[in-house]
């Protein structure tokens, strides 16, 4: 049994009707007088709202087109596609939109059906209600990014970083950043052209990242150009093509260069003929007589610009007779303390009885009977400006660079560890082995330096199931520890998801 | 017979318009046409007289009669009453009042014996409608609207009110004016009965958009047809009428 409010009956006995005043049937009063039918033929609240429109479709790339340029990718019947489609009607605000939703349609048919309700005040407080059916069809249009790609003109723009000098540390240890930061994600293309890389951007702002990186790493500078590619006079846009021309210092580490006069005045007054220690957003170089260090931002580096006297393969190897640490009054003030001052008799390996005396600052390094790479002035022919101009009494005999660690391809077979590479094209073939050497001589100065490799990832090599043999017979042992190596503690598991047996 | 006639564009007919079984007030300065549809309908009968009262135009609004009488408000000119005197039969008593509620037409709904009126009407104004229009009057609502003159429309034969009043209120006020009531709409759905038409005994004027199903309520429930009605006139009757006594 229901209860049943004896005033709400009341209500309902009492409730008047009248006839509509267009039909004459018999309504209870509303604002209007007039049957929902006839008040339907007199009004249409949908007036303004369009029955048709059209969406746009990249099929290439399965995307929606949101006006004015955006491009959304959404399934059919999904609550993006139908924001899309009721974004696209006009006339909805002046209307209450009570529900929507999609009508199934054919997926191929090209046509989305939407049924909407709304409500709409009319007639002095007459709240009316409609459901109807919106069609919308599909139309193709290649969105921009698909008709770049069809065109095969889908670059914006390109850093282009070259550095002239023969040999390309510097350019390993920046691809090297540039894998551990991942600032190559949305790099379209990057080029191997002789003297350094291309990277090739669909848009300006990832270029410009990219350009920011680089000087932010490795001392350089750029210059920027762009390109008129095609422009509307109507709508006053230009459509250019940027290119970001990225120049690393030409100085790498371990290189000997000659400082011109007034820069290395500028520096402490440091001897012109130093050694370049490291090279990160600054160069930093090292006087081997007495420890004297001075530091090089790369714009001061630009105003007066040097090279470097030989590269890495005109050095000579030396036998060292005899060696002694200096006391500390010989080390300058601002001498660096990681180094120990020395003082080395030394010979070159090709003639050993020609004697030679040497400060060095690889005091720590070496020891009698070592071999050294260094420099030897008294034999080098040279052809620098800089250099030129020094007395006979500025120039030393010979500079050591670096200490020199027997056979390097059995210490690269001995290597337990490996660098990643950027995914690089090679349009001219360069010579393999010259890459293959700079890439052994970078990979040495990692395991040769602390500092060097604590900003750069470096992977352990997958081990295929084959313990090498540790310490054959052949091989002496202490020579074998003799190598600088790189601890596991420092190296990464590197997953290679094609390759089962790495992730045993 | 009713007839839809409208007033320079305008279909509110009550208010530029009276109508009383003796006389008939329209307002001055309207187009022929409008005058015309009154004097052919009526001027073998009675006079259709052209006033403004106080200056304006707005005659059906501003003043309350019957065969009996017509009281006009304060605002009236001498001259205008003088105009009226000269016009209405001798048979009519015209009476300026002092009254608050100026606007006698809407507060003020009368036929030729009963008259239905705004709740705080004065008193002095009650009783000069008993004096000069041979009333009974009684101070009613219809739909809880106060202004009883704008929302119902009656004569001695039947009467018309505000399409949302309630039965048990339309037996009442059927009860009091011992006449037949029915809410209906005039100009195509309008509620405000009293300035969308006027009636007579005879004949009644309403705007220009009333629908043919209004005409046919107005003409069934005032008994304007001396034709036998047709057949969806007297079946819409009955269902109307049913609960009429």
């Amino acid at each position: 049994m229901e209860y049943i409010s004896p005033s709400l009956s009341r209500e309902e006995d009492s409730m008047q009707r009248i006839l509509c005043c267009q039909c004459g049937t018999m309504i209870e009063p509303n604002p209007a007088n007039m049957c929902v039918a006839c008040l339907r033929t007199q009004v249409d609240i949908t007036e303004g709202i369009p029955k048709q429109s059209t969406i746009y479709f990249c099929r290439s790339c399965e995307r929606y087109l949101q006006p004015p340029s955006g491009w959304v990718s959404c399934s059919l019947e999904s609550r993006e596609l139908l924001a899309l489609c009721l974004k696209k009607l006009k006339g909805l605000g002046k209307v209450h939109l009570v529900d929507a939703g999609f009508i199934w349609t054919e997926p191929h048919s090209k046509r989305l059906k939407i049924k909407l309700t709304i409500q709409k005040e009319m007639l002095a407080g007459t709240l009316l209600q409609q459901v109807f059916v919106v069609e919308f069809i599909v139309h193709h249009q290649m969105c921009e990014d698909c008709q770049r790609r069809e065109a095969k003109d889908y670059w914006k723009a390109v850093v282009q970083v070259r550095q002239k000098t023969t040999h390309k540390k510097t350019f390993l240890y920046l691809e090297q950043l540039i894998l551990k930061h991942n600032i190559h994600s949305n790099v379209l293309r990057i080029k191997e052209i002789k003297g350094g890389l291309d990277f090739y951007y669909a848009q300006k702002q990832d270029a410009r990242k990219m350009v920011e990186f680089i000087m932010s790493v490795v001392p350089s500078k750029y210059k920027t150009s762009q390109e008129l590619i095609s422009h509307d006079v109507h709508s006053n846009t230009y459509n250019y093509k940027f290119t970001f021309s990225v120049e690393i210092v030409p100085v790498c580490r371990d290189n000997v260069v000659c400082l011109p006069r007034k820069v290395a005045n500028s520096l402490g007054n440091i001897s012109p003929v130093v050694i370049c220690s490291k090279v990160n957003s600054s160069l930093q170089v090292i006087d081997p007589t007495n420890l004297q260090v001075a530091e090089m931002s790369s714009d001061i580096y630009w105003r007066t610009p040097f090279t470097s006297l030989f590269d890495h393969r005109q050095l000579t190897q030396f036998l060292v007779l005899q060696i002694e640490v200096l006391p500390g009054q010989f080390v300058s003030r601002s001498g660096s303390r990681k180094h120990v001052l020395s003082e080395a008799w030394v010979a070159p390996l090709e003639e050993l009885d020609r004697q030679m005396y040497c400060r060095t600052h690889l005091g720590h390094f070496i020891n009698t009977g070592d071999v050294v790479l260094g420099v030897d002035f008294t034999r080098a022919n040279l052809n620098n400006e800089h250099f030129d101009k020094l007395k006979t009494t500025e120039i030393p005999d010979v500079v050591l660079v670096k200490k020199a660690y027997g056979d390097r391809l059995r210490r690269h077979r001995k290597r337990k560890w490996e660098l990643q590479s950027l995914p690089k094209e090679t349009e001219d073939k360069m010579e393999e082995g010259e890459e293959e050497r700079d890439l052994l001589d970078f990979m040495e100065d990692l395991e040769e330096d602390k500092t060097y490799r604590q900003d750069i990832n470096i992977y352990m090599k997958p081990n295929d199931g084959v313990v090498p043999v540790e310490n054959g017979g052949l091989t002496g042992e202490e020579e074998e520890e003799s190598y600088p190596q790189i601890g596991v503690e420092e190296m990464l598991q590197n997953l290679t998801i094609s390759d089962p047996m790495s992730e045993q | 017979m009713a007839v839809r006639v409208q007033f320079e564009g305008n279909n509110e007919v009550g208010v530029f318009s009276m109508l009383t079984n003796a006389y008939c007030l329209v307002a001055i300065g309207g187009s022929q046409n409008f005058y015309s549809v009154f004097e052919g309908e009526l001027s073998d009968s009675i006079p259709v007289v052209h006033a403004s009262i106080g200056g304006c135009r707005i005659v059906g609004r501003v003043c309350v009669g019957n065969r009996n009488g017509l009281l006009v408000p304060n605002t009236t000119t001498d001259q205008e009453l003088q105009h009226l005197r000269n016009s209405l039969p001798d048979s009519v008593k015209i009476q300026r009042v002092e009254e608050r509620l100026s606007a006698l037409g809407n507060v003020v709904s009368c036929n030729d014996y009963v008259a239905l009126v705004h709740p705080d009407l004065d008193r002095e104004t009650e009783e000069i409608l008993t004096d000069v229009l041979k009333v009974e009057v009684f101070r009613q609502t219809v739909a809880s609207n106060v202004l009883v003159g704008t929302y119902c429309a009656f004569s001695n034969r039947g009467g018309l009110v505000h399409p949302k009043t309630k039965i048990q209120d339309q037996d009442e006020l059927s009860s009091l004016l011992q006449v037949p009531l029915v809410a209906g709409t005039v100009n195509r759905g309008s509620d405000v009965i009293g300035a969308g038409m006027v009636v007579n005994d005879w004949s009644a004027f309403c705007g220009l958009d009333t629908t043919s199903t209004e005409l046919s309520v107005i003409e069934s429930v005032f008994k304007l047809t001396d034709a036998p009605q047709s057949a969806i006139v007297t079946d819409m009757r009955e269902s109307l009428l049913e609960t009429v006594s």
